[in-house]
């Protein structure tokens, strides 16, 4: 629910008087919501309470206002990472203000509760902005057409918005919304739930291609990034991490890099040990007048670390631990019929256990902070996907109350959840504090990639039964990971939190009368964060390889197997169990297997499945539903004789609901699809408590040779549902699409992640 | 040890270490950020810049091995409308668009050295340049559509 208050008698009392102009301020009065996975573990400052727009504009809430040239400017308070949320989410107010996009101005907001919560990730962005945005939007037109007729003398009904304009419909006289500021500003603000919302059939940008607002300074370079933010006096730094996470100085000799030209102090950055939230994991810094300089004197650091109890971490020991635990009862985490008689009674009993490896964001912005401490102040620029979250990280790091810091948002180069977490902000406040300047952070790869908040490991074991006829009567999993919780308690709770269970674990979608899913335990060694998609890459890949390898032992076509296994039309029953359905009520989002077989069909038929194909080629396919959003993947996939691997074709099937702007929802499917790729050829290993990959040589991602080549995306149409997630669940079913097309193509079982391309050849 | 370097048509007088890599020159001496840091060893291609319209990776190499004239994307064209730019503005490349400048920059120079390229030429010229959040198939159309080719 959400209230909009006419505020002006009370900022006006306040002291908007000397402001002399006649103006509504309203506050948005959205009831907070903290993050689901950190909220509860950093603090947040109180909103603002509100800035008063210059005299003589309507601004009747603190997303949009409109001055006398009729110029509107509405407020951006998600960060933008590529996924064109600066576009997407003012599409809908400006469409619902009937305003022309071309005088529309896009401003970023800095982190302030006022403005609701600003956590972009979670592919929550437009699910969560869409109502109220078209609610503002309302407000403010309806307040233009009052102010119209007001104007005219003539009645309201006898006036509409259009373009910029309100038109007198029977005579066609029209006034710009520029000339009417002011009469709309002296009038009260409508409750927001008064207003009429546009139909549907007469959306102006809703529903269509926008190009977004950042584009054409990418095109010239003058787009500014957290990286590219530059202060008067700026000095630039960066910051050796112990090797081994949560390792701790024992000494350290600065000597060597401080002869080095350029560099101004080294300083020792105090070290967190967990929970470790957000905060830095400390170490010791270079400030120099460039970053170069900066570099070349880290090169000459000497320190000493006491690495502590994660040098032990090993992954490959670790993948055995894991695998381990999974051959022992696990918690039960959601339980139907009864699994264990129902596997025995099996006529076919089909096991297979799965591993998808750590991943790091890889954002090609590594993370960087500008800060600049002054007079008790601190203003902080940073790329980072929550500038609430960064407010209070940065006050805590500088013992500052979070009113005296200003939180910047810059735009992010890439983020994949990396960026929700800003320990690089953190640091360089405390850089700023010391030495007085503004000092920017910079991370190097190696920084990026060694010291990540890494995507889980996971190891899973399935077991499933088929009865004489093909049918499954029984699925069986365990599924052990370490948490992102270990970051948030302490001790480590090594058991997944809830949330990480329902990003497609507890939400099994299929009709299998004896299910029985249990949750192991694993100790986390590194920070593990999310990362684009979560846990559900791991989920979907086991899930529909397992679907893919029963439709084998059935005897039967893997896409006509999984339509059944989907099975009757209805909503999935998780009343068994404790699901989290993405910050939604299940009411308004259920799990609708119409709509999985949907987009599932969809893809079979564009992807032109069952056609004949070459030797050695083969289409996969793949479905799931992840951030309420369901997407269908057919990987058409080419396998030469020595187990080269290629992508000529890849049909992506989306189902988001009502969406907003369709190029942005094509671009994320298509982006997901590469994401998705990545992490078939691409892992993260330790050895030693020490990352093995360092730079883009070892850390492999998916160029332009290697990308499929033509990638289609689908979108149903859906807009009888509300909007889903788009950022993410494009991700999950490229994996287990592809590797079901490798074994159609091949006969081998991929079971594993990255994709071992030796084991293909022939 | 100062040195003449010129950029984008203007030259520059800059008292920098002959070893300094031409990305930390111009990034964070000159000031244009439009040319971005991605990995350091020329393995990502987000430093890409012209040398004498040849793209290079600014940021394994040495600014006193630089005796050409340097190009940055806010030097690709005067009124930001090379043919590479505007395509990719019509077919709405970028996601976050961190990798774009090196994206634009490799592909001006692929076209310039090759106005028709097969696909083939595309993937081995554009494979050193990264892009993360996977606008790879945008970009092979945009540079076809730049160059005239049937997409």
């Amino acid at each position: 629910m959400i209230t909009i208050e006419n505020l002006s008698r009370r900022t006006f009392l306040k002291g908007a008087a000397a402001l002399g102009g006649s103006f509504a301020l309203g506050l948005i009065l959205d009831p907070f919501k903290p993050h689901p996975f950190y909220g509860s573990f950093i603090g947040s400052a109180e909103a603002a309470e509100g800035v008063p727009p210059p005299a003589g504009t309507l601004s009747p809430n603190v997303f949009v206002s409109i001055d006398k040239t009729g110029t509107v400017t509405i407020i951006a308070h998600r960060s933008e990472m590529g996924q064109g949320v600066r576009t997407s989410v003012p599409m809908i107010l400006a469409d619902e203000l009937e305003a022309d996009w071309s005088r529309v101005k896009i401003e970023q907001a800095v982190g302030d509760k006022m403005y609701g919560n600003q956590y972009t990730d979670g592919s929550r962005s437009v699910r969560h902005n869409y109502e109220r945005m078209r609610e503002f939007g309302a407000v403010t037109r309806t307040m233009l057409v009052q102010a119209a007729a007001q104007q005219w003398g003539l009645p309201v009904s006898e006036c509409k918005a259009q373009n910029h304009k309100v038109i007198h419909v029977p005579s066609g006289k029209s006034l710009d919304y520029g000339q009417l500021v002011e009469t709309a500003a002296a009038l009260p603000v409508p409750p927001a739930k008064s207003v009429m919302l546009k139909d549907p059939k007469d959306f102006r940008y809703i529903g269509k291609p926008m190009s977004s607002v950042d584009f054409p300074d990418m095109m010239v370079g003058k787009a500014i990034y957290g990286i590219d933010v530059k202060m008067p006096g700026m000095l630039y730094a960066v910051v050796e991490h112990c090797p081994v996470t949560y390792g701790k100085v024992k000494s350290f000799d600065a000597s060597e890099a401080l002869k080095v030209p350029g560099v101004k102090k080294v300083v020792e950055i105090p070290q967190n040990q967990p929970p470790i939230v957000f905060n830095t994991l400390g170490g010791i810094a270079v400030v120099a007048t460039n970053t170069w300089a900066a570099n070349e004197g880290r090169k000459k650091l000497k320190i000493e670390w006491d690495y502590g109890p994660n040098v032990v971490y090993d992954s490959d020991a670790f993948r055995k631990d894991m695998e381990e635990e999974n051959t022992k009862d696990g918690k039960v985490v959601r339980k139907e019929g009864d699994v264990k008689a129902a596997l025995s009674d099996a006529a076919k009993v089909v096991e297979a256990d799965f591993y998808v490896p750590h991943f790091a964001h890889a954002t090609m912005e590594p993370p960087s902070g500008t800060a600049f401490v002054k007079d008790g102040k601190c203003e902080v620029w940073s790329s980072c996907q929550d500038p609430q979250a960064a407010r209070s990280t940065v006050a805590g790091a500088i013992g500052f109350d979070e009113k005296n810091v200003t939180s910047h948002v810059a735009l992010l180069g890439g983020a994949f959840g990396r960026k929700s977490k800003p320990d690089f902000a953190a640091e360089a406040a405390i850089l700023s504090r010391q030495l007085g300047v503004p000092v920017k952070v910079t991370w190097s790869r190696e920084d990026d990639l060694q010291h990540a908040y890494y995507h889980t490991v996971n190891a899973q074991r399935i077991t499933a039964g088929l009865d004489q006829n093909g049918k499954v009567v029984a699925w069986h999993s365990r599924s052990t990971f370490p948490t992102i919780w270990s970051t948030f308690e302490t001790p480590d709770p090594q058991y997944g939190h809830k949330i990480e269970l329902s990003l497609g674990y507890l939400d099994l979608p299929y009709a299998i009368p004896n299910i029985q899913l249990e949750n192991g335990k694993a100790k986390a060694h590194v920070r593990i964060g999310w990362l684009r998609s979560v846990n559900n890459i791991p989920n979907a890949f086991a899930q529909n390889t397992m679907a893919n390898m029963l439709a084998e032992a059935a005897g039967r076509d893997p896409y006509e197997f999984l339509l059944e296994l989907l099975g009757p039309d209805r909503v999935v029953d998780l009343s068994s169990t404790d699901y989290w359905n993405y910050d939604q009520t299940y009411d308004e989002y259920p799990i609708m297997t119409s709509r999985l077989k949907n987009v599932l069909r969809v893809a079979a038929k564009n992807a032109g499945y069952g056609k004949k194909l070459p030797a050695r080629e083969a289409i996969g396919l793949a479905v799931h539903r992840s951030f309420t959003t369901y997407v269908a993947t057919a990987v058409h996939v080419k396998v030469d004789k020595d187990g080269k691997v290629s992508v000529p074709r890849v049909d992506v099937v989306c189902d988001a609901g009502r969406i907003v702007n369709v190029d942005r929802v094509r671009s994320q499917m298509e982006g997901a699809c590469i994401y998705g790729m990545s992490a078939c050829v691409t892992e993260i290993t330790a050895k030693e408590g020490r990352i093995q990959q360092s730079n883009f040589g070892e850390y492999q991602l998916v160029r332009m040779p290697d990308a499929p080549r033509d990638i289609r995306v689908h979108i149903v149409e859906a807009s009888n549902f509300p909007p889903g997630g788009v950022g993410e669940p494009g991700t999950p079913p490229f994996a287990p699409a592809l590797c079901n097309a490798i074994f159609a193509a091949t006969g081998k079982r991929i079971l594993e992640l990255p994709i071992n391309e030796g084991k293909l050849a022939v | 040890m100062t040195q003449k370097l010129t950029v984008n048509g203007q030259t520059y007088e800059v008292d920098v270490p002959p070893d300094m890599p031409l990305l930390w020159v111009i990034r964070d001496v000159i000031g244009l950020t439009g040319t971005k840091f991605g990995c350091g060893i020329a393995a990502c291609g987000a430093c890409t810049v012209h040398l004498d319209g040849v793209a290079v990776r600014s940021c394994a190499l040495p600014v006193g091995s630089v005796n050409s004239k340097v190009t940055t994307i806010e030097g690709l064209s005067a009124k930001g409308d090379h043919p590479v730019q505007k395509a990719w503005l019509k077919n709405m490349v970028p996601q976050c668009g961190y990798c774009q400048s090196g994206q634009i920059m490799q592909a001006a120079s692929l076209l310039k050295m090759n106005p028709k390229p097969s696909d083939e030429d595309i993937d081995a010229a554009m494979a050193g340049n990264i892009c993360r959040c996977g606008t790879y198939t945008r970009i092979r159309t945009a540079i076809k559509e730049a160059a005239g080719v049937k997409a």
